[in-house]
């Protein structure tokens, strides 16, 4: 067994560089998710038809859709739409888009919980929309915003594991690709999990942080 | 009368089928306070919804000071205002609401300074001295750190009348305001606003509160229907209501 150990450990520079890729592909996803998802929540909310009728289908479509239907369905649709990207931009555009569209439609279901006496309030003294919307209503969405929206963080950690599908050393395909040279299959399992846990475990934390934070409503 | 501040002509708004507003005419002078009475659902909140452009009317006119609310143009070119002119003009009209529509993640003197800064340009010093005077004005000075949830109703009302006034409006419009309020806690609000009248702050009130009506209105109107039906001095038409319409309202007023 303390020569299963020392194998584990010699792994862990290899673990190491999967991890690093792990985190790269979730905070991208997260980041432009979240730009890109609050945007297209906002228009869901207030936007004319023509934004939002495109918007709901893209949104219904994309959440309807198992990812692993929509990073294949992106990855070889691509090169048909004239784009030939290598393998990982290609899965963090099907990654992002698949995250924007849950995001949006967290992001209109948290504007839209705002009462409209809010709304009415903020025009009353004259705050034009964008200011309705920085001062007033996006600040009170951040509550209910928050809670949907770490569980779709943590969701997207997991799924950037789908990025091996094309061969890229995540923290996933590290850890099968250690196995298959150790046949340590649960000692490197194990860890993964570990890391798995510890990076959304962090994720919860800071989520519950921040929901106290922003819980000025004490009902 | 005084000068009219508002005037308000011909005034129609329906929703869907339903007329709410069937030609309503409403003049107001400056330092008047014109109340408005009539039954749920007579058309008394979309009226004042539409002076201050949080409605848009279909027909007729309403200028205050001068400046048509909802419309740009005249006859045929007149178009709805955009976004932008719609805000100007609703930063010179104050309104206190129902269910006071307090913002919940602000203290009571952040709820006084947001129009300031935003809408006025104030610094924020500025408007947090403007914010903490009308707080006092309101009786509230102790309770400028609060925020609304930690106020009780009558204070968040207050809270509410202070928002409005401090923009320094040329209008003020009340609806309802001590309605959602334990009667105990009416008092203290009405008070406010008596105080308001008496410096000589134009206003529309909405009230189920005669003794109010009688004694701070320089003018009533009941509305039924969505028109108006009677209009006339407080202690005249109060005491004295000519239409059958008025008399049934007023009596049951006085059952309940
Ligand atoms: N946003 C709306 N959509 C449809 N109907 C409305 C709306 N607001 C008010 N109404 C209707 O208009 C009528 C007048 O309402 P309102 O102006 O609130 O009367 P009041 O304030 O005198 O009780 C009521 O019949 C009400 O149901
Ligand atoms: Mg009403």
């Amino acid at each position: 067994m303390s020569g299963a150990f020392a194998f584990v450990v010699g792994t862990i520079p290899f673990l190491w560089q999967g991890l690093l890729m792990t985190l790269y592909v979730s905070a991208i996803v997260v980041v432009l998710s979240v730009v890109v998802g609050v945007v297209f929540g906002v228009l869901l909310a207030y936007g004319p038809w023509w934004a939002r009728w495109p918007l709901r289908a893209y949104s219904d479509i994309l959440r309807g859709t198992p990812l692993l239907v929509v990073i294949f369905t992106i990855y070889y649709l691509l090169p048909f739409a004239g784009l030939n990207l290598q393998p990982l931009p290609a899965v963090l555009l099907a990654l992002v888009m698949f995250k924007t569209a849950h995001v949006s439609e967290i992001a209109r279901g948290a504007i839209q919980s705002i009462p409209q006496g809010q709304t009415d309030a903020a025009k009353a003294i004259g705050l034009t929309f964008f200011q309705r919307l920085a001062y007033v209503i996006l600040p009170q969405s951040v509550r209910r915003f928050l809670p949907p929206w770490i569980n779709s963080v943590t969701d997207a950690v997991k799924g950037s594991s789908l990025v091996s599908l094309v061969g890229i050393v995540d923290l996933m395909l590290a850890a099968q690709q250690v196995i298959g040279r150790t046949y340590e299959p649960l000692p490197i399992y194990l860890l993964a999990a570990a890391i798995y846990f510890v990076i959304n475990y962090s994720l919860s934390t800071l989520s519950r942080r921040l929901e106290a934070r922003y819980a000025y409503i004490r009902e | 009368m005084a000068e009219a501040l508002v005037s308000i002509r011909n005034l129609k708004k329906s929703f869907g089928r339903t007329r709410v507003l069937d030609g309503v005419d409403i003049d107001v002078g400056k330092g008047e306070a014109v109340v408005l009475i009539g039954a749920s659902g007579s058309g008394k909140t979309t009226l004042l919804r539409c002076v201050n452009a949080l409605e848009r009317y279909d027909d007729g006119s309403i200028r205050v000071d001068g400046v048509e609310v909802g419309f740009r143009g005249e006859g045929a070119e007149r178009r709805p205002r955009g976004e932008r002119e719609l805000s100007a003009i609703r930063a010179d009209i104050g309104m206190v609401f129902q269910l006071f529509n307090l913002f919940p993640h602000l203290n009571a003197r952040e709820n006084v300074m947001l129009g300031l800064q935003k809408v006025r340009g104030l610094t924020k010093a500025e408007a947090r001295e403007r914010a903490d005077h009308w707080l006092a004005q309101v009786g509230l000075a102790d309770r400028a750190e609060n925020y609304p949830s930690e106020l009780s109703g009558g204070q968040q009302q207050r809270v509410g009348i202070a928002r409005a006034v401090a923009m320094e409006p040329k209008l003020l419009l009340l609806d309802e305001i001590t309605s959602a309020l334990d009667p105990e806690l009416v008092g203290e609000v009405l008070a406010v606003v008596r105080r308001l009248a008496a410096d000589g702050m134009t206003m529309i009130v909405v009230t189920h509160e005669m003794i109010f009506a009688r004694d701070v209105g320089t003018r009533v109107v009941f509305m039924d229907g969505g028109v108006k039906v009677e209009e006339g001095a407080p202690r005249d038409l109060l005491v004295n209501p000519r239409s059958e319409r008025l008399k049934a309202f007023l009596s049951r007023l006085e059952m309940h």
